[in-house]
């Protein structure tokens, strides 16, 4: 039997890959937007949904950042609303590590698990920024090195209250009076050098008896930390080769947590756009670019790169001569591809090269550097490609990103899905009752 | 004659100690989503203006034969509330060691997904097992001024709710093709929050929702908790022992809606109404009975009731099968949902934005 495909759905995104502008384009907080998108997923049998996170809104310049989507909703509260109108789903919130405590979350998810029968998943992340921080009571911020080592804990402590109640903790025997079999059901204690608590965990073992694990890490210690505590991972390479060494790279890392290799399923994101040829939707996808990098985007786009005010630049004139600034304060606050250039200087030169050498205008030169879509093609193009990847071993599965709320996602289901089940590599039905179950993980 | 509010109050089996032993208790099913749902549609059938539902952060107690567990409430409203169509849904959350940014963004997305029937009890806590759980501070109840710091904490704490609920003007998401803007930015707000005990800077991440604040609740007891709920709360929960001292407590809180909660058992035995130990007035007896105690409550200036069940869910059923039927037959009780939100159900206006006010007051 071949590989099994598994496919989860993105909440289209707080960043320009969404497209607010297209005349089909719904609410991005309305809660009509999320069934919509769950359902499609559901329809078409998706594994799980997925919702990111971003606990400030972006800034550039000292100012809100004002031309992509703004705005969401709060993680678990949409999730367990989705459960209501869903039966199979996997529901999936990004949940960070650091301004939270592992008590809250741990009993958010479980109960999300409770009421969902089953299919909550967690993705564990790392923020550090103060520029954050100022929106929590606790403030502050970790030192980049500290924010693994708080995650880390942070998640094994979770997983310590997950499975602080026995299975059979609760007797809730009307005969003989007794409710609780366990008397100390939820017990726990915890100390290292970030939590030091202790006491009761007040919700009894959910029933995947933790939430699925996703981690999204691209550095060798993220890496690490997925190898050693996460159910699948969110990764950025997408294509064969890329796919492929990071594929091989923390499979290999599995050996040596006493794990198996297909207990961490690699989950790259992705977007695409389909047409009814393969020229047509090549087309179409020229025109989503454009959409997506607007002029005024582009400058954006390049100000991040510069760190300076570009602001009368034309987006349709030659690149700044004037080299970027390279002091540590930076113009964009709160997005995480801030610290994507590590010698702004060098990648300028770059794209000046690029720019010459195409006689491309900012605008272009930004359309051209930035996120192409993963898949581009007819509805079988498509389909083949993503059966070849995850033959090949550059990734279980993808996590799709459409770029329009909320119905970016139904061509997809109607016309790639059926053709990866007529290939006999992507399910007609749900396998299981819990996510766990239908990632092919075991408890 | 004016009409009554009435809430109940969802707690595991019930308030009474072994109401999970009943015959219709349903004890091995409180940690299901279908048992929440049920308790909630049959409040709804009865066209109670809200829910609320009991939380906290740790168990309840250590006796093995008391119901131990819960599940988020939050959660627990928001898994309900695609569900229900009329009922206000009001989680208890615990402001004492969680974030308002994030108890902010949570309330007002159940707004969001409740299409406007969102509100939240605001619940402090002085357990120091409690304190454990998070291990980044200590509480206690028994050292001089503890309480006032308590209760000022979660004032700030409410004012900052409030503020980034109003963080985002109703109109702020413009979708400007011409200029490529999505939102005007003008209209988000930095709250700018600074008091003693934290400080928050904002704006929300989530867009204002549909109530534009969505309604606040509050237990009182006493002195310290009511100055609290005057400045906090929109509806406040207190607990007379009889007809004078509701009228008595009327005159000390002015909130504006102040609600007696009452643990009611309806046709019950001897044994089960006994046995408890409440802050609230236990009432045992009829419907009829209860009606006359309401009725006699509100003249003393009360505008609601959240009842306790005592029993679950056979007191619940008694109150939305007897009790409503019984006040409805008196004038006092509505027989059709007036509104669809649950401010509008309680009579409450949505408030101007407090930003875009000042606003207007700056360009005037």
């Amino acid at each position: 039997m071949p590989k099994q495909i598994h496919l989860a759905a993105h909440f289209p995104g707080v960043n320009n890959t969404t497209v607010w502008s297209d005349p089909a384009a719904g609410s991005h907080i309305e809660f009509d937007s999320f069934v919509k998108l769950a359902q499609t997923a559901e329809r078409a049998k998706f594994d799980f949904f997925f919702l990111a996170e971003g606990l400030r809104l972006r800034e550039q310049g000292g100012q809100i950042y004002d031309l992509d989507v703004v705005g969401r909703p709060d993680t678990f509260t949409v999730l367990a609303a989705l459960a209501a109108v869903t039966e199979r789903l996997g529901l999936a919130g990004t949940i960070n590590s650091t301004f939270n405590e592992p008590y809250e979350v741990a009993r958010q998810f479980a109960s999300l698990d409770h009421l969902s029968a089953g299919r909550a998943a967690w993705n564990v992340v790392t923020s550090w920024d103060a520029f954050t921080g100022e929106n929590f009571r606790r403030g502050g911020f970790l030192a980049e090195e500290d924010r693994y080592s708080r995650a880390t804990q942070f998640l094994a402590t979770a997983k310590e209250l997950f499975g602080s109640w026995p299975a059979d903790a609760i007797a809730a025997d009307k005969a003989s009076g007794v409710f609780l079999r366990d008397p100390q059901a939820g017990t726990f204690r915890h100390t290292d050098q970030h939590f030091d608590i202790a006491g009761r965990f007040n919700v009894p073992r959910s029933p995947q008896g933790r939430p699925v694990i996703l981690q999204a890490g691209d550095s060798d210690a993220g890496r690490e930390f997925a190898a050693a505590t996460a159910d699948a991972i969110f990764s950025r390479h997408g294509t064969l080769e890329d796919g492929q060494k990071f594929y091989a790279d923390v499979k290999d890392r599995l050996a040596r947590y006493g794990r198996g290799h297909d207990s961490l399923k690699v989950l790259p994101a992705a977007t695409f756009v389909l047409g009814d040829t393969d020229n047509d939707a090549q087309e179409k996808a020229r025109i989503v670019r454009r959409q997506q990098v607007s002029g005024a985007t582009a400058i954006k786009f390049l100000e991040q790169l510069w760190n300076r005010d570009l602001s009368s630049y034309d987006p349709d004139g030659p690149l700044p001569e004037v080299d970027p600034d390279v002091s540590d304060e930076h113009i964009a606050r709160g997005r995480a591809s801030v610290r994507m250039h590590r010698d702004p200087i060098a990648v300028a030169r770059e794209w000046r090269a690029k720019a010459a050498a195409g006689k491309l205008s900012i605008r272009e030169l930004i359309i051209e550097v930035t996120g192409r879509q993963t898949f581009i093609g007819s509805a079988a193009t498509v389909a083949d490609r993503i059966d070849h990847l995850v033959q090949e071993d550059a990734a279980d599965g993808f996590i799709l990103v459409p770029h329009v709320t909320p119905g970016g996602l139904d061509e997809f289901a109607d016309t790639v899905v059926p053709l990866l089940q007529e290939r006999g590599v992507f399910r007609s039905e749900y396998e299981g009752e819990t996510l766990r179950e239908n990632l092919g993980l075991d408890r | 004659m004016t009409h009554l509010h009435l809430a109940v109050a969802l707690d595991g089996a019930g308030w009474a100690p072994d109401a999970w032993r009943e015959p219709d208790a349903r004890p091995a099913e409180l940690f299901t989503a279908r048992y929440w749902i049920d308790l909630v549609a049959e409040a709804e059938a009865g066209k109670l203006d809200f829910v609320t539902i009991e939380d906290a952060l740790g168990v309840q107690t250590d006796d093995p034969t008391l119901v131990q567990g819960r599940l988020d409430a939050v959660l627990i409203a928001s898994r309900v509330a695609p569900l229900t169509r009329h009922i206000g849904l009001v989680p208890t959350a615990t402001v004492t060691h969680t974030e308002p940014f994030h108890i902010s963004k949570a309330i007002a997305t159940l707004d969001y997904v409740s299409r406007g029937r969102a509100g939240w009890r605001v619940q402090l806590s002085a357990r120091p097992q409690e304190a454990a759980h998070f291990g980044r501070r200590t509480v206690s109840v028994e050292e001089e001024g503890s309480v006032q710091e308590l209760f000022d904490e979660a004032a700030d704490y409410v004012e900052v709710v409030r503020r980034l609920w109003d963080s985002w003007e109703d109109d702020a998401e413009i979708r400007d093709a011409a200029t490529g803007r999505f939102i005007d930015r003008d209209k988000l707000h930095y709250i700018g929050f600074e008091g003693r005990h934290f400080s928050v800077k904002g704006p929300s991440i989530t867009p204002r929702p549909p109530q534009g604040q969505p309604v606040v609740t509050a237990l009182a007891h006493s002195e310290i908790p009511y100055r609290f709920a005057e400045k906090a709360a929109d509806v406040v929960y207190v607990t007379p022992a009889d007809a004078a001292n509701a009228r008595e407590i009327v005159s000390q809180v002015k909130v504006r809606h102040v609600f007696a909660d009452l643990v009611v058992f309806l046709e019950p035995t001897e044994r089960e109404a006994a046995q408890l130990s409440s802050d609230a007035r236990v009432f045992a007896g009829t419907p009829a009975q209860l009606a006359d105690l309401l009725q006699e409550w509100q003249e003393a200036g009360l505008t609601g009731f959240r009842l306790r069940p005592g029993r679950l869910p056979h007191d619940l059923r008694g109150i939305t099968r007897g009790l409503v039927p019984e006040l409805r037959s008196r004038g006092v009780f509505r027989t059709e949902y007036e509104a669809s939100t649950l401010r509008g159900l309680l009579g409450l206006e949505r408030p101007a934005n407090r930003y875009a006010a000042a606003e207007g007051a700056r360009v005037a």
